[in-house]
């Protein structure tokens, strides 16, 4: 019973209910009604077609980047470095949009080129790390973080110096770009659809790489066990590098995605934390792609939900991201008691 | 086994982390601010409003809201806006819907236009935005939402003599005239400085920032010539940090900014951001002997922070020119306008009429404290300091012998002025 996929939704049901529990009890001691604050997210995030439209812009980019995450964690690799490929995303598709804004070039194709830059710009940047961990012996998840401190310093320093506006030096951002460059909008929502289908798409096809295709499960068994892998005849540390840069492009385009339907501009912060927000989904689904939707958008609710509780119950809203980190802790701890407990079954 | 019992444990430890990077989180401002409000400062009746389905109960009731760019406790220019808030519900009976910490570094994946809709899915009927940093967001707020109210303090869009003008019918832009207070500001600091070495604590280069910057300048060398010194040998240095407040990692560190200030013989910091972190530093480094001072921004009871090491501070009083607003909005006078209100000469502290004050600090001395009451008189009665000869830091001519700046020259101030130091533009 505790081993099929009932157990295993059992056990997440229990350590979701724990950490619903967990974060209650928080609430509880700041003086709060857990409920109306549950409520007041549930509200704020479904309670009407605007917000849920809202929940969908912050699902975008989160989904690109969970799907990503899926390949190189498939590929038994921690790539705490997705924050800084969306950020190089970003800059890369701000940094095309400019060459194109005072060109006679349709603005379609320039979004479209823009976009593919985007996804260029996040490869390479994962790339570095994927090349500092085969061909330099370091660890994905050091090199990551510095390459992603190095993404922050290189957007200030473009949003400061060479792009800044006239005669501003403010950390607001980059002069916005004219609607035209901005992917279409449904009318009165702030969602672009297009941006939703590439997410969909975009997700859809890691599903497809990972269940059925050789190079898939070739990218698991490097994974699993990387000298048994070598020892059968795989090119492991290139199958490393190539699921870097797929991980890289998806997050490349998530924050093409920031920059051409969201921001318009490039912010300093361009990226939202989406990176360590996928890293913590793809986490909790336990790397199967098929959770990926569901649980991307349940995040995204608690990010745009948890906005009413300053505003309604002046609670502080990075309640949200406590709860989120909580779901994650109880999802893994539940997990190893289960482990535990099988063994001694 | 033991390779997944290590993968978990590694797992964990990352989801620790994330979950403490989440909590922790971007806290800009010193001191942390509370999600709790205290006592005194929130009005008890707001801890639990109705939700929105019940709204209807009290429809006469006139809903604003406001989007606060720092922490609404912010001992600065957010607390300064809230404060005028709660002003207004005071004297209207209206109801003041707001969420503070607005910026990209506090509120990632959201904008300012959205988040303005919340409030007015919260019933707002106007919607004042409270930073320079919301400009682009307030112009598409109020576009596509041309039946809500929308005042953006700070901004020029709808000046008609401004350099963006637009024609936006739903929209006021208001704000204080705090070249006099910057001036006032200036000077306590020129008469209190023994090193004749001014700091200023720059928040990011832009028109308003460069004008303040320049107001306190002059204000300053035109007191420290007063008092006898020769104004040329001033020194005025102006560190920019980046943004309105401190953002981990992303601006420079004001408290560092302000210590390198002090422990290079600036022993007056005048702080031009969004809070006086500067006295902090100011108080901590008097507790060791040195003799050090500062002066406050935005917001009336700024120096309480650290009233030892204060000269006073200018701020704004935002309640007169919001009541005027949305009493309009509320009667049906509305008229889109660009508000730049001065102090109310007569007694530029009456928090009735004034919409830009000083309060002078403990630590200001006697004698310095009259003069400043004199320059203050000498202010109302006419004395503009904006006027030729004044070179810009370039050297180029600003303003011919004895002309007198007009507003756009002092609006849209192109650069620091001569004798200033600091950079005028980003790099």
């Amino acid at each position: 019973m505790l081993r099929g996929r009932l157990g295993s939704f059992l056990f997440q049901s229990i350590a979701f209910v724990l950490a619903l529990g967990f974060v209650s009890l928080i609430l509880l001691a700041v003086g709060a009604s857990p409920l109306e604050a549950y409520k007041n997210i549930l509200t704020g995030s479904v309670g009407s077609m605007r917000k849920f439209a809202e929940v969908l812009v912050s699902f975008v980019p989160l989904l690109l980047v969970t799907a990503g995450l899926l390949i190189t964690f498939s590929a038994g690799l921690w790539n705490i470095g997705v924050e800084g490929q969306i950020v190089l995303g970003a800059i890369a598709t701000t940094w095309a949009l400019r060459q194109f804004v005072d060109s006679t070039m349709p603005p379609a194709l320039a979004i479209f080129l823009s976009i593919l830059a985007g996804m260029a710009g996040g490869a390479v940047w994962a790339s570095f790390a994927g090349m500092l961990k085969t061909f330099g012996g370091v660890n994905e998840i050091f090199g990551g973080l510095g390459l992603n401190f190095v993404s922050t310093a290189l957007t200030l320093y473009l949003i400061f110096g060479p792009w800044k506006r006239e005669g501003v030096a403010s950390m607001s951002g980059t002069e916005p770009f004219p609607d035209v460059f901005s992917l279409p909008q449904l009318p009165d929502l702030r969602i672009s659809p297009w941006a939703l289908g590439i997410a969909l798409a975009a997700v859809l096809v890691v599903y497809l790489i990972l269940q059925g295709t050789y190079f898939g499960l070739r990218l698991k068994a490097v994974g699993r066990n990387f000298r048994a892998a070598y020892l059968l005849g795989i090119p492991t540390w290139q199958y490393s590098l190539y699921s870097f840069l797929i991980c890289g492009a998806l997050a490349g385009l998530a924050g093409a995605m920031q920059v051409t339907a969201v921001y318009h501009r490039l912010i300093p912060s361009i990226s939202s934390g989406y990176g360590y927000l996928g890293l913590m989904v793809a986490m909790l689904i336990n790397y199967q792609a098929i959770w990926a939707v569901p649980l991307t958008l349940f995040f995204a609710a608690l990010n745009i939900g948890s906005i009413q509780l300053p505003i309604v119950m002046k609670l502080d809203s990075s309640l949200s991201g406590v709860l989120q980190g909580v779901l994650v802790l109880f999802v893994l701890l539940v997990e190893g008691a289960r482990q535990k407990f099988l063994k001694k079954a | 086994m033991q390779k997944n019992l290590a993968r978990l444990t590694a797992a964990l430890g990352l989801a620790l982390l994330l979950v403490l990077v989440a909590c922790g989180g971007p806290a800009p401002a010193e001191p942390p601010s509370q999600p709790e409000p205290t006592e005194e400062e929130a009005p008890a009746t707001e801890v639990a409003p109705p939700p929105t389905e019940e709204a209807p109960a009290e429809e006469e009731q006139f809903v604003f809201g406001m989007l606060l760019v720092g922490p609404y406790n912010d001992n600065g220019w957010s607390q300064a806006h809230y404060e005028a808030g709660l002003y207004l519900e005071e004297q209207l009976g209206a109801k003041m819907v707001y969420l503070d910490k607005v910026n990209p570094a506090d509120r990632p994946g959201t904008t300012p236009d959205q988040l303005a809709e919340e409030l007015v899915a919260q019933g707002a009927k106007l919607v004042i935005f409270n930073s320079d940093d919301m400009k682009d967001a307030s112009t598409t707020f109020a576009k596509n939402n041309p039946d809500i109210y929308v005042i953006m303090a700070s901004g020029d869009q709808v000046w008609e003599d401004g350099k963006i003008y637009e024609e936006i019918p739903n929209m006021m832009n208001i704000m204080g005239r705090m070249e006099y207070g910057k001036m006032i500001g200036g000077c306590a600091a020129a008469l209190s400085t023994q090193t004749g070495k001014i700091g200023y604590l720059g928040p990011l280069i832009n028109d308003e920032t460069r004008r303040l910057a320049a107001s306190a300048y002059l204000g300053a060398k035109y007191c420290y010539e007063k008092a006898g010194n020769d104004p040329e040998a001033l020194e005025f240095k102006v560190t920019w940090i980046g943004f309105w407040f401190n953002i981990p990692g992303v601006t420079l560190d004001p408290v560092q900014v302000s210590n390198d200030f002090y422990t290079t013989g600036y022993d007056v910091v005048i702080s031009g951001i969004d809070n006086p972190v500067n006295l902090g530093e100011a108080a901590k480094l008097k507790a060791e002997g040195k003799e050090v001072a500062g002066v406050a921004y935005d917001y009336v009871a700024a120096c309480e922070a650290a009233p030892d090491v204060c000269l006073g501070v200018p701020y704004f009083n935002w309640g007169p020119e919001y009541l005027k607003a949305v009493s309009s909005a509320i009667d049906g006078s509305w008229e889109s306008q660009f508000v730049w209100a001065g102090p109310d000469w007569a007694d530029i502290n009456n928090l009735d009429t004034s919409s830009v004050g000083f309060v002078k600090g403990a630590d200001l001395s006697e004698e310095a404290s009259a003069m400043v009451d004199e320059f203050i008189t000498e202010l109302a009665g006419g004395l503009n300091l904006w006027t030729g000869p004044i070179n810009l830091q370039d050297g180029t001519a600003y303003l011919a012998d004895g002309e007198v700046a007009s507003d756009q020259q002092v609006w849209y101030l192109p650069q620091l002025l001569e004798g200033m130091e600091g950079l005028s533009a980003a790099e």
